[in-house]
């Protein structure tokens, strides 16, 4: 192993790692919101990029184009969720927990059953795009240019999310209602309208994710599975409902990943990620950034 | 200003009030008085939103808000500090007040309140950047009083201001109440601490068991021997 392998390895392993974080950022922040975990979060990134996919089949829409279209369909479809199922769940008098996650597992079952049913279990690919396939070379070190987008986006994305939360006052009303969703009402802010546009943003976020992800992974119903996983471990290991926290728990999975792909078989490449995970929760159970 | 008719509110079928009415009229201070669960604080929970009263009807300004949404209540300008203040613990003073204007547009119409908040509590302008859960606790119910405040209310509500404050605050907190009310606005206020609320407030009501037991001017109530006996100790 060269030197040189080590760092080609690293770079594509941060590079996945800013994606990973931009794809669990929606679930962090939701969680952050109102403590609900959205187990279909996976199908939320399945059917963006199933939506990126008909735009470039049907309408020869660049992926990238695509993106933001794709970013404002999810963004209606997460406050359509809320409103239409996770609002009531979260009422359940009796056995709340349970309650909200079969909620959204349903949800998710339903979703990947009926893209099995619509899209046909069949693979699908973006065959061409303005960027697919191309790489650069920065140093002696080859890069994806899909890749170094998704990564672009992915750090555009959290400096925008970065400055909505801090210095807008929709920001100030989103972590007002996290901190106390019942006391919003004082200063007559509806939190349920809070709540929908949260799950609007976070769908919005992966929407995004999920739109970079169509130009070079394959698009098929139960492609969420997999990444909603990764997910979730990054969500854990950057701190439950810490939106930065998916930012740094991102890179980690990311440079985890690749170095374990670098040092076992291909076949053990989620393993690192785990390990990583593990000793986590065993020293620090809130996460790298949780402040619960 | 603001009537509260027969009002009847119950938690899991124990009734809390029952045929509550009471009115507050534009430039009052109205005391609600009475012992531990007589009903005082569901009789304002009932008016804000937080609890939908059974039955009866409150109006407030000629329009009925009964059963209406806690956040709408408050938009149409009725400002509820609860008992426990239910500030934003880990935001900073400064962004709590800003909450408050929520509903505002234009940066001068948002801090117009400003002046008057910082006027009754100086010490929150000291404070601007800490955090609301860094404040004591007397500094914290100015600082719920002044995020009422923020929201342009024609009508303040204040459940048990003193509680868990040390006394020399107490009193601070009833002079701002009463220049509070000197600047336009009404006040509803409930309080165990009735001698001392009694020397600020126009008008009061007495509950007991989740009845009007007695109401009158604070003056009738200071002197009525019932209530000397059974609620001021003399």
């Amino acid at each position: 192993m060269t030197a040189e392998t080590i760092i080609q390895s690293l770079a594509s392993g941060l590079l996945m790692g800013l994606l990973y974080g931009l794809i669990a950022v929606g679930l962090a922040l939701i969680f952050g919101l109102m403590d609900v975990v959205n187990f279909a979060h996976g199908e939320f990134l399945m059917i963006a990029m199933y939506a990126t996919f008909f735009l470039f089949a049907f309408f020869a829409i660049d992926p990238l184009l695509a993106a933001p279209l794709v970013a404002a369909a999810l963004f209606v479809f997460g406050a359509l969720v809320y409103l239409l199922i996770v609002r009531f769940a979260v009422r359940a008098k009796a056995n709340a927990g349970m309650v909200q996650i079969f909620s959204t597992f349903g949800l998710a079952i339903v979703m990947r059953g009926l893209a099995q049913f619509f899209f046909t279990p069949d693979y699908r690919s973006v065959t061409h795009s303005w960027l697919g396939g191309k790489t650069v070379s920065i140093a002696g070190i080859f890069l994806p240019v899909p890749q170094l987008a998704g990564a672009l986006v992915s750090i555009l994305a959290f400096g925008a999310l970065y400055f909505f939360i801090n210095r807008t006052d929709f920001g100030r009303a989103l972590e007002a209602t996290r901190e106390d969703a019942g006391a919003v009402a004082l200063v007559g802010i509806d939190k349920n309208r809070v709540f929908a546009l949260g799950w609007g943003l976070g769908a919005a976020l992966v929407g995004l994710a999920g739109a970079i992800m169509a130009m070079f992974f394959y698009i098929y119903p139960d492609v969420g599975a997999s990444f909603a996983l990764i997910a979730y471990v990054t969500v854990a290991l950057g701190g439950f409902g810490s939106v930065f926290g998916a930012f740094a728990g991102g890179i980690i999975v990311g440079l985890v990943e690749a170095s374990t792909a670098l040092l076992l078989p291909p076949s053990l490449k989620s393993v690192g990620i785990y390990a990583v995970y593990l000793l986590v929760v065993f020293i620090r159970p809130r996460g790298l950034f949780g402040s619960i | 200003m603001l009537s509260v008719h027969e009002v009847t509110t119950a938690y899991q079928g124990l009734v809390a009030i029952s045929q509550v009415s009471i009115e507050v009229a534009k430039g009052e201070i109205v005391l609600v008085a009475g012992a531990n669960g007589a009903g005082k604080s569901t009789l304002i929970k009932s008016i804000a939103g937080a609890e939908r009263p059974r039955s009866g009807t409150v109006t407030f300004d000629g329009a009925r808000i009964d059963g209406k949404p806690q956040h709408v209540i408050t938009a149409a300008g009725i400002a509820y500090v609860p008992e426990n203040r239910r500030l934003f613990p880990r935001l900073s003073v400064r962004d709590n007040l800003r909450l408050g204007s929520y509903l505002y547009r234009g940066e001068a119409d948002r801090d117009q309140p400003l002046e008057l908040v910082f006027q009754l509590f100086p010490r929150l302008s000291e404070r601007l950047e800490q955090r609301a859960e860094t404040l004591s606790g007397g500094e914290q119910q100015m600082l719920a009083i002044g995020r009422a405040l923020m929201t342009r209310p024609r009508l303040l509500m204040l459940d048990e201001p003193s509680q868990g404050i040390m006394p020399k605050l107490v009193d601070e907190i009833f002079q701002a109440v009463k220049r509070i009310r000197d600047t336009g606005l009404t006040v509803l206020i409930v309080e165990q601490r009735m001698a001392e609320c009694l020397d600020i407030a126009d008008r009061a009501y007495i509950l007991q068991t989740g009845r009007v037991l007695m109401q009158g001017t604070a003056g009738d109530i200071k002197g009525n021997p019932d209530v000397r006996k059974a609620y001021l100790g003399l």
